[in-house]
């Protein structure tokens, strides 16, 4: 059965990390703009990611018949520097009629400061002027219920984003409720330690119902498994859930939420 | 361990019995348990930072987490993550660093966080 990944950081792993998602049915996935492990050091380092997101890692991905996707910001945990900041939010315009390009990610907070805050109404606004979906960003651990009610009320505040064409990802147990509630699309990531676990994400559907979730990888420089997604389906069948819906969950939602973008593509039959 | 009956696709409740979810389970889990059992032992164990300083609010979160665990209500991991969470609302004025400890700094301990949303 094929799937999508549709959050994962490629520029951070090997091409041997293609070859084995290829294997285990990926067939698309979306890269998000993130934070590198470092702070760059000019806005000129993210025009060159912003290349790497839209030249590079869609030619390597193709190699192993996967189509890939991107998302453009510049992550919260590099904007404590607002004048920095909106520096790197000014390049992002002439990427975004790239072929691959979805929308703007991912963006909102990760320390809950007021910088955080003015760079993400910065990225918001953007967002809405152009009409493009947004991949959201919540905070780890401690952080996160409070980031995330943040960052729906700062989308509520914008006024001009739609709920339904903006996904909050990392959800967990805390926050998935709130956030379904409120119209947005929700993404749990399966990581070893910080967010979600496949068993922990099954759980979830099994709470909280099918609509609107997705999973994800996240898979990235830290710890991290990009074939989280497979083992998470793998965990679902053995629980003995139904095919389909380990497949609307993998892959029938992020196909469902990304097409909006009207440049989504997967160019394999869903039945491989 | 067959599931019992298949799961719709609209509400895809669990389809295992609770024995064969014990059965699936029980091994890791007993595990987990005693990895949290040896780090506080570890805990005790390990000479203290410095004198007269209190217990650090991460250790107190997790034994009012371990209290959520036998408390037999449920929803026990929404309970816990909301335990360990900073309960404030307003933004903070700078970021103090760009990573997270695990839980809220403020944790006093004692009551832990009620069944309500």
């Amino acid at each position: 059965m094929s799937y999508i990944d549709p959050h994962v950081h490629m520029v951070s792993r090997t091409t041997d990390d293609y070859e084995r998602m290829a294997l285990a049915g990926c067939v698309a996935i979306t890269e998000p703009a993130f934070w590198a492990g470092f702070d760059r050091s000019s806005p000129q380092g993210f025009f060159d990611y912003f290349r790497c997101l839209t030249e590079t890692e869609p030619r390597r991905a193709a190699q192993y018949g996967i189509a890939h996707h991107s998302w453009l910001c510049i992550n919260p945990k590099e904007a404590e520097d607002p004048v920095f900041a909106r520096e790197v939010i000014a390049l992002i315009p002439q990427f975004l009629d790239r072929p691959n390009v979805l929308g703007i990610g991912e963006i909102g907070l990760n320390k809950n400061s007021r910088h955080e805050l003015e760079i993400l109404e910065a990225h918001l606004q953007l967002a809405a002027d152009r009409n493009l979906l947004v991949l959201v960003h919540t905070p780890h651990l401690e952080d996160k219920r409070k980031g995330t009610r943040l960052i729906m009320g700062a989308i509520r505040n914008q006024g001009r984003l739609d709920p339904g064409r903006v996904l909050v990802d990392h959800v967990e147990e805390h926050t998935v409720r709130e956030v379904l509630d409120a119209g947005f699309w929700a993404g749990m990531t399966l990581y070893p330690d910080t967010k979600c676990t496949p068993q922990r994400a099954a759980d979830v559907f099994e709470m909280h119902g099918t609509d609107r979730l997705w999973i994800n990888s996240a898979g990235d420089w830290g710890a991290s498994d990009p074939l989280a997604v497979p083992k998470c389906r793998e965990e679902m069948r053995r629980r003995g859930h139904l095919e389909e819906v380990i497949r609307k969950v993998s892959f029938d939602n992020p196909r469902t939420f990304l097409s909006q973008s009207g440049r989504f593509r997967v160019e394999v039959a869903p039945t491989r | 361990m067959v599931p019992s009956t298949p799961s719709s696709s609209a509400t895809p409740s669990l389809p295992l019995s609770r024995e064969s979810v014990v059965d699936r389970y029980f091994l890791e889990h007993r595990a987990k348990v005693l990895d949290v059992a040896a780090f506080l032992d570890r805990v005790d164990r390990a000479r203290p930072a410095s004198a007269g300083g209190g217990e650090d609010a991460r250790l107190r979160s997790l034994r009012a987490a371990v209290a959520i665990l036998v408390d037999g209500q449920a929803e026990r991991a929404r309970r816990i993550l909301e335990l360990l969470s900073d309960p404030s609302t307003e933004p903070i004025a700078k970021a103090p660093m760009k990573g997270a400890r695990g839980a809220w700094e403020g944790f006093g301990g004692g009551a832990s966080p009620g069944g309500g949303r």
